[in-house]
């Protein structure tokens, strides 16, 4: 499999020759900054055309098919209105936390980016807490949604932010057991080391039936997570109008609505990473001709492929299922995915005390 | 029916009764109350019902006649009561302890007559501002518009009602009352509100996520229908019939054609009844199946909406075709209809019995079945049989319920009494009831439409009527099953040809009085839930 | 300059005096080639991406359902984003009859959209009352209470008249300048100081 380290590598040997070390690191940090930035507004603005169309398929439209070929520049589109959109200012608010909240929302999802294993020798940042990090960083998206909804001064975005509060830290239980389920199958948090882990066999086959429940489980929570329906009652329109960020304009509200794809591009990627093997290709143990024509697909192929593929299961969550009510969100969260997803790590532990898994 | 007349008779010997079908009793000012509650309460009467109140100015008195129906006998009987006082303060003693569904309709004959009910716990206006000058119903109404001004300005909001009381003197004294605490959180929702299903605001009080109490605000699309049909000649008058219920445009086209026929003694032929009524259970499976995707939409499965909208599409092509509009058809006239049937229509209705099955089983497998939907409709929104009939619930919504209120069997018109069709009653009472009652009320309306598709009798569709349509002096009184519920149609002529008045009386009204009922103690989200499954039509409710 | 749409010849628009006048006016007053540029790609974005905003009140609203139903299916052109927030959403569609009573909240609405904002006046009874213009209590014409772009006749209109109207709006954004002048923005200037909101002070 190709390793792309080599460009990495190559850029930095040239750089290092130009300059001296501490400006070589800043140059670098500047580059991985744009090129994050870029590959998230490029991510965001295909993900909503991905879901525009794909919403038209299940409902039997075309979707957008009229600004550039097969509607490709749509959000393209958008963004450019969105850019240049009022700002509308608002008297009777928190000035300084309404225009401080929409940053922190963006700013925990591009955090995230930085341990995606987006490729072989791809990722940005390495370290022995990887997914840690990534749990940590994601969690500040919530303080960015409850500091939206009380700064704007409107009883709407209050219910909608305390409702996401509530929402968000019950379901965050759930997405850290069922990663903590398969950390200790990978028995490293390092996210390189997990995708390593994986490189005979993906942790869904691995795992026998714990993984399974683990990524039942992580995928609803990770619905939950990012806000989409069944579970969008934070901005759920028939109640709340548009929830915590109804008094948004412009690029402010645009930041929300970029995010929110852009979490659910974090949510497939990291389920990728835990349950698919991250960028490593699909191999099976003893068939190496097949494992070897795998390997030609390039990782970042793969990486991507199992995000959009997940993402797509997400998707299909949110155009077909009515969206739950407050106190059946919460119960089926602390009375069902809670305890299954302990007696699951207890089982998974057993599992690998026991070497029972592949 | 003599019998009922002689039955009222005996039991109110003072009352004068006159009329033929429908017996109208004219009751004092001062018995009326205890009239009230014996014709609810008797054991031989129970007309338990109320369907609507109608406000009358007859420019020496002003008055209100209560239309009211008996669930055991189903018989209907009118009570006209005569205002005490002058016009500068009438009064009649409220009825609002007895039907509960009384308390809106006082607020309504209030709002347009001016009429004061004693004793009715809100007597605030129902549908214009709170600042409105005059009373717009009465014939003596100055229309100049630099009274009531159109303004950009926000209209005043009081958190406090009136209640009217007659003192030992004789004298009225109004004491105010308050509707909202001064520390309760009151969330607005409406009128511009993607929940209300259009221009309804309800002023919620919440504790946490719970509803504590909701006032409903009407008149955000009050267009004063009414008041223009007094201006306008009678087959003027129907068009207005397409704009109230948009779904029910062809069921109230036909209503208040068949009141005028009836008033006028036309006969018309059966080709033109058929007709209509296959027109109507067209319409009815066309808003039934928008119902089910608008509230699936509400409840966040917006993809139901397009699947059932291809019916919908199906049906409206159907229509067009036919009358030449998509919504608004204004195909029914006095003695028939417009035009001729399309000569595709059989095939067409044909083709959609055809698809509607697959459809409905479809519906049936996305949603019903979901346990999500389950969890959020069923035992939500409950509301009792004697609730429904108090509130005056009628429609698919009083039916699940347990309250047998088709009309079209209670009170049977046109050619309903031939037909083999089935009433959907269930018993749960529920938001789930209310929605199955709906998609079983698709089936019946399909095997309706099985029955005529083929026996479609030839002859004329619309006989001759003068030019000049005039009615006899007198008064009619009609009610028929709309979508939603009974639409009842009152209309007094004085012989020229224009209503003196027409009283329309939608089903919508009462449906959204009782959400308040229903939705004590539910979650915010359960508003969306029970306003959804009432189905209401705003412009319904405001006229 | 022919302001037209893609797949749709500039012969198959209906005479729209105001167009023309707007292109006149353009291209007469010239423009630097860096700004003219610049403007291009703002009212490509702008023309291509007109959210409108939930708001109906009677039976055109119905027909607006049915414009994003899968008939009509008005995402094609990008219009499907329907914004329930004010702030959030570039026209409005005001569908069914404005009444006294919601003039104030309408006109509110209106102010609560983000700049550039457009509305649509769509079928008779918000062109001028329609049916109900006699009525005590019915607003003759939302022209006196909003600066309108574009009337779409109708009772209601059909879903094509619909598409035609909002794509009449998307041909009006082409032609409008971001930097410098815009030739729209002085009209609604001049609209709004005639028609004050009463009882709200700034």
């Amino acid at each position: 499999m190709q390793d792309f380290s080599f460009i990495t590598t190559w850029i930095d040997n040239a750089l290092r020759s130009l300059m001296p070390g501490w400006l070589t690191v800043t140059v670098e940090c500047l580059l991985i900054g744009v090129g994050v930035l870029l590959a998230y507004s490029l991510l965001a603005l295909f993900y909503i055309y991905y879901e525009r169309k794909l919403c038209a398929a299940f409902q039997c439209r075309l979707g957008p098919n009229r600004v550039g070929p097969f509607g490709l520049l749509q959000s393209f589109a958008d963004m450019f209105k969105m850019l240049i959109k009022e700002i509308i200012h608002l008297n009777h608010i928190d000035q300084f936390l309404f225009g401080l909240a929409p940053y922190l929302v963006i700013a925990a999802s591009v955090m995230a980016f930085a341990v995606l294993p987006w490729g072989n020798g791809l990722q940005i940042i390495d370290f022995n807490i990887g997914i840690f990090f990534l749990l940590a960083v994601s969690s500040i998206g919530v303080l960015g949604i409850l500091l939206a909804g009380w700064s704007s001064n409107n009883k709407y975005t209050l219910i909608g932010s305390l409702r996401s509060g509530a929402q968000m830290v019950s379901y965050e239980l759930s997405i850290g057991l069922s990663v903590i389920t398969m950390v200790c199958l990978a028995g490293t948090m390092s996210v390189e080391g997990i995708v390593a882990e994986q490189e005979n066999l993906w942790f869904i086959f691995k795992g026998h039936l714990p993984a399974l429940v683990a990524f039942v489980i992580y995928m609803i929570a990770g619905t939950a997570e990012t806000n989409r329906g069944p579970f969008d009652l934070p901005e759920a329109e028939s109640e709340l109008t548009a929830g915590y960020h109804t008094e948004y304009s412009g690029i402010h509200f645009g930041f929300f609505y970029l995010a929110e794809y852009l979490n659910l591009f974090v949510v497939s990627g990291v389920a990728a990473l835990l349950f698919f093997g991250g960028w490593m290709p699909f191999h099976i143990p003893g068939w190496d001709a097949f494992n070897n024509i795998m390997n030609y697909i390039p990782s970042l192929v793969w990486f991507l492929g199992k995000a959009f593929v997940l993402s797509f299961i997400i998707i299909w969550f949110k155009w077909t299922f009515p969206r739950l009510r407050i106190d059946q969100l919460l119960t089926l969260e602390w009375k069902y995915l809670l305890p299954i997803n302990l007696v699951n790590l207890v089982i998974m532990v057993l599992i690998i005390t026991f070497n029972w898994h592949f | 029916m003599a019998n009922l007349t002689e039955k009222l008779s005996k039991i109110f010997p003072e009352a004068t009764i006159e009329g033929d079908s429908i017996p109208l009793m004219t009751v004092a000012n001062d018995r009326w109350h205890e009239v009230a509650l014996r014709l609810r309460n008797d054991a031989e009467l129970h007309f338990d019902y109320l369907i609507t109140i109608v406000g009358m100015d007859w420019t020496e008195s002003l008055g209100s006649i209560y239309y009211l129906m008996s669930t055991v006998s189903n018989e209907i009987v009118g009570v006209k009561v005569l205002a005490a006082g002058d016009r500068e303060q009438p009064t009649i003693p409220s009825v609002a302890d007895i039907w509960k569904v009384a308390e809106t309709y006082e607020r309504e004959v209030y709002d347009f007559y001016g009429i004061i009910f004693l004793n009715n716990p809100d007597m605030r206006r129902l549908f214009l501002s709170i600042d409105w000058k005059g009373f717009p119903f009465r014939k003596d109404y100055d229309e100049d518009p630099a009274l009531n001004p159109i303004t950009t300005e926000s209209e005043r909001q009081s958190d406090f009602t009136d209640v009217y009381t007659l003192e030992a003197e004789g004298k009225v004294v109004k004491t105010p009352r308050r509707i909202f605490e001064k520390d309760e959180f009151v969330v607005n929702i409406g009128p511009q509100h993607p929940a209300t299903h259009g221009v309804l605001r309800f002023r919620t009080s919440v504790d946490g996520e719970t509803i504590k109490k909701i006032d409903v605000y009407c008149g955000y699309i009050h267009r004063g229908i009414e008041k223009l049909c007094e201006t306008l000649m009678y087959p003027q008058t129907l068009h207005f019939m397409d704009r109230m219920d948009y779904f029910s445009a062809q069921n109230y086209h036909h209503a208040l054609c068949m009141l005028y026929e009836k008033a006028a003694g036309i006969e018309i032929s059966r080709r033109a009844q058929v007709i209509r009524v296959m027109m109507d259970e067209l319409s009815r499976i066309a808003s039934h199946c928008l119902f089910i995707g608008t509230y699936c939409m509400d409840l966040g499965a917006t993809t139901m909406l397009f699947y059932t909208l291809r019916v919908r599409e199906q049906i409206l092509d159907i229509f067009e075709k036919t009358c030449g509009a998509r919504m608004t058809f204004n195909y029914s006239c006095i003695g028939g209809v417009m035009q001729d049937l399309a000569p595709d229509f059989a095939d067409d209705v044909k083709a959609l019995l055809k698809t509607l099955p697959a459809n409905l089983k479809e519906y049936d497998e996305i949603f019903t079945g979901n346990v999500i939907t389950k969890n959020r409709l069923e035992k939500v929104g409950y509301i009792s049989r004697e609730d429904a009939i108090s509130y005056g619930v009628t429609g698919p919504s009083g039916r699940a319920s347990g309250w047998a209120c088709d009309m079209r069997k209670l009170q049977p018109y046109s050619i309903y009494p031939e037909l083999d069709f089935e009433e959907v009653v269930m018993t749960e009472g529920d938001s789930m009831a209310r929605f199955k009652c709906r998609m079983k009320e698709i089936e019946q309306s399909a095997r309706i439409l099985e029955q005529l598709v083929d026996n479609i009798p030839d002859g004329e569709y619309c006989v001759k009527v003068p030019k000049m349509f005039k009615l006899p002096a007198g008064h009619w009184f009609q009610v028929t099953e709309g979508c939603r519920g009974a639409f009842g149609i009152y209309l007094e002529s004085d012989g020229s040809t224009k209503p003196y008045r027409l009283k329309l009386a939608p089903p919508c009204l009462p449906l959204a009085c009782a959400v308040d009922h229903m939705t004590r103690g539910q979650k915010i989200a359960d508003l969306i839930t029970i306003g959804g499954s009432l189905d209401y039509i705003v412009p319904d409710i405001d006229r | 300059m022919e302001v037209t749409t893609k797949s749709m010849p500039y012969e198959a628009w209906k005479d729209n005096e105001y167009i023309e006048n707007l292109v006149k006016e353009l291209q007469e007053s010239g423009t630097n080639v860096v700004v003219g540029s610049l403007d291009k790609l703002i009212n490509w974005g702008r023309s291509n991406s007109i959210w409108p905003l939930t708001f109906a009140t009677s039976c055109c609203g119905i027909e607006f359902v049915s414009l994003g139903a899968a008939r009509f299916d008005m995402a094609r052109f990008g219009w499907e984003v329907a914004r329930s927030s004010p702030r959030q959403a570039d026209f409005m569609m005001v569908a069914g009859t404005i009444v006294n009573r919601m003039v104030p909240v309408f006109r509110r609405l209106y102010d609560q959209l983000a700049e550039p904002k457009y509305v649509i006046a769509c079928g008779s009874c918000a062109i001028s009352g329609g049916p109900f213009r006699k009525s005590y209590h019915v607003a003759k014409g939302i022209e006196d209470i909003v600066p309108v772009d574009v009337f779409v006749p109708g009772c209601p209109p059909r879903p094509e008249a619909m598409i035609y109207g909002i794509m009449q709006l998307s041909r009006k954004i082409k032609v409008e300048k971001f930097f410098g002048g815009v030739n729209r923005k002085e009209k609604q200037k001049e609209f709004l100081a005639a028609h004050p909101v009463e009882g709200v002070e700034d």
